[in-house]
């Protein structure tokens, strides 16, 4: 057996007839490592415990604190607005839902029509160009305003008034803007050799962009992107304007009745547990994508 | 200069006690594995102060991860690396203090394309060994000058040939005066007509007395250039001696049978 392993040698050699033993070099070094993360957990409990109860003694010994919990921290208007603000959240989640998936399909419908190459296109382009300028510009609750309110002041026939919808739509128009933006950046990102060598392969443009640049792009945007879910999400909230009851509207009719902020607090806890999963979805899916082209290295 | 200071001190200090110059790079029984694959096993190398190293062997054998080991871009699994005397695996060592005194040139150049040439080069001088920019400009254009790239300081890299950027790639790693330089495959980018202006570089530094490891597939620079060649077998030095023990009278039937093909591809 050892024998055939020296003939065939090197790197047809199998790891698995390795007659391989840790030397007492590496032993001890990696004794220090694990010595030194220990350290390392220790040192982080110790300074998070410290600074936790630092900011406790600060904000529980603040002047105001008493009246302040009284207001903001109020077990019983916590209990009474649970309920009533996820039921409004459930609408904020179907807009996200909705108006998540309308942006980035009209936003990379804008984004490659700013792509376009040709004279032909030039109108498309232009266009596209007009669209993003425009709403990137207009404030969101001025877009949400003039489609809320008024839309329904025309009277049209076949029109809805129904505030969510036409809210959602102000929403996607403002967001589609951006979502453009975050995904031509990304298009023009990938570097020019790779459309040359895709076409060279003989894809054609839409091809190029479908097959080869898009998936670049869509990876390097994902951050970004997240992050015009993430505050699409917490706008989504506005359509309240229109008298739409979502979680923040929940939380603001009971705050109305009793002068006690707790459901706002309420409210924005349950915001940002809808997020957090989210986000770590997200770090989840980059971590992959990255870890299967990982190149090694310790740095 | 402060980039000199650790190198020189340290062999002023250590040069005269020994009697046999103490090795700038020592390597002993190296292993190192990614996943279940063992890419270096049992690696040991000594390279002496001025004297240039050829790593050569199949591709895959190791001679880039040997290189990215001895400047700790990879952490060994076992064995220990050396720089000067002092144990630069060793947990406790500062790794960019080590990285500083090292110098490395990578096959893809790796300039940053938002620099030009003499941003690139002054880089770390300025922002790690704290020259002053006049100086580490002065010193950068006479690298560059000595190099034949004068003209091409305030140029970006992508405008530059492929040897310029390489060469521009070695003033980088010179700029601040390491006391060793690893040069990974420098050439194996280049188009053949290029490949000469480069290693004629690798040639000066020679002469200059500057103590390299280079991994090559270039077998007749190798053997001109230098003073120890060591072929790499499926992650083991299998066969170490001068260029002329190496290239002419091989021991190992594989270190044969490699030079052999590498003479069919008529590389040699």
């Amino acid at each position: 057996m050892t024998f055939a392993k020296e003939e065939s040698g090197g790197a047809a050699e199998e790891d698995s007839h390795d007659p391989y033993v840790p030397s007492q070099r590496r032993i001890e070094r990696e004794r220090h490592k694990r010595s030194r993360a220990r350290r390392a957990t220790a040192i982080a409990a110790l300074s998070t415990l410290v600074t936790g109860v630092v900011l406790y003694l600060v904000v529980v010994n603040a002047p105001g604190w008493p009246r302040t919990k009284e207001t903001f921290f109020n077990a019983q208007y916590a209990r009474e607005a649970f309920p009533k603000v996820l039921e409004g959240l459930w609408l904020n989640v179907r807009l996200l839902l909705v108006c998540g998936a309308a942006v980035l399909a009209l936003g990379m419908l804008i984004a490659v029509a700013r792509t376009l190459r040709g004279p032909v296109f030039f109108p498309l382009r232009a266009l596209a160009a007009a669209y993003t300028d425009f709403f990137r510009g207009l404030p969101l609750i001025i877009n949400l305003m003039i489609v809320v309110l008024g839309v329904p002041a025309l009277r049209l026939q076949g029109i809805t008034v129904d505030p969510v919808l036409l809210g959602g739509t102000a929403l996607t128009l403002t967001y589609s803007a951006y979502v453009a933006e975050v995904f031509r950046a990304g298009i023009e990102s990938v570097h020019p050799s790779q459309r040359a060598a895709a076409r060279s392969l003989g894809l054609n443009n839409r091809q190029a962009l479908r097959y080869v640049v898009l998936p670049q792009a869509v990876r390097r945007q994902v951050p970004p992107l997240l992050n015009d879910l993430v505050s699409l999400q917490k706008d989504t909230g506005l359509v309240s304007i229109g008298g739409a009851v979502d979680a923040v509207r929940a939380a603001d009719i009971i705050v109305g009745r009793s002068l006690n902020y707790t459901p706002y607090i309420v409210a924005g806890l349950v915001f940002v547990a809808l997020t957090i999963p989210m986000t770590r979805f997200t770090d989840w899916v980059t971590a992959r994508m990255d870890r299967r082209r990982a190149q090694g290295g310790t740095i | 200069m402060s980039g000199t200071t650790d190198g020189e001190t340290g062999r002023a200090a250590m040069e005269p006690a020994a009697p046999v110059p103490r090795p700038v790079l020592r390597m002993e029984a190296v292993r190192k594995s990614f996943g279940g694959s063992v890419v270096l096993r049992d690696v040991d190398l000594e390279v002496a102060p001025h004297t240039v190293t050829a790593l050569i062997g199949a591709s895959g054998s190791g001679k880039s991860t040997l290189l990215r080991c001895a400047n700790l871009l990879e952490e060994i699994d076992d064995g220990a690396i050396w720089l000067d005397d002092e144990e630069i695996t060793d947990p406790r060592a500062d790794q960019d203090a080590v990285r500083r005194r090292i110098g490395v040139v990578f096959q893809a150049y790796n300039l940053f394309p938002h620099m030009t040439v003499l941003e690139n080069i002054t880089l770390a001088p300025r922002r790690v060994h704290g020259t002053g920019r006049a100086e580490a400009e002065a010193r950068a254009r006479e690298l560059l000058d000595r190099l034949g790239l004068g003209a091409k300081a305030d140029e970006y890299p992508d405008r530059l040939s492929g040897g310029q950027q390489q060469r521009a790639a070695i003033v980088r790693a010179l700029a601040v005066r390491p006391r060793l330089l690893l040069l990974d495959e420098v050439t194996a980018a280049l188009d053949p007509e290029l490949v000469g202006e480069v290693l004629a570089v690798v040639r000066d530094l020679k002469e200059d007395g500057m103590t390299m490891v280079l991994a090559t597939h270039e077998m007749g620079f190798a053997r001109d250039v230098a003073d120890q060649v060591c072929f790499l077998d499926g992650g083991v030095v299998l066969e170490r001696g001068t260029a002329e023990e190496i290239f002419g009278e091989p021991r190992e039937e594989r270190t044969r049978r490699f030079l052999r093909r590498i003479v069919e591809a008529g590389r040699l």
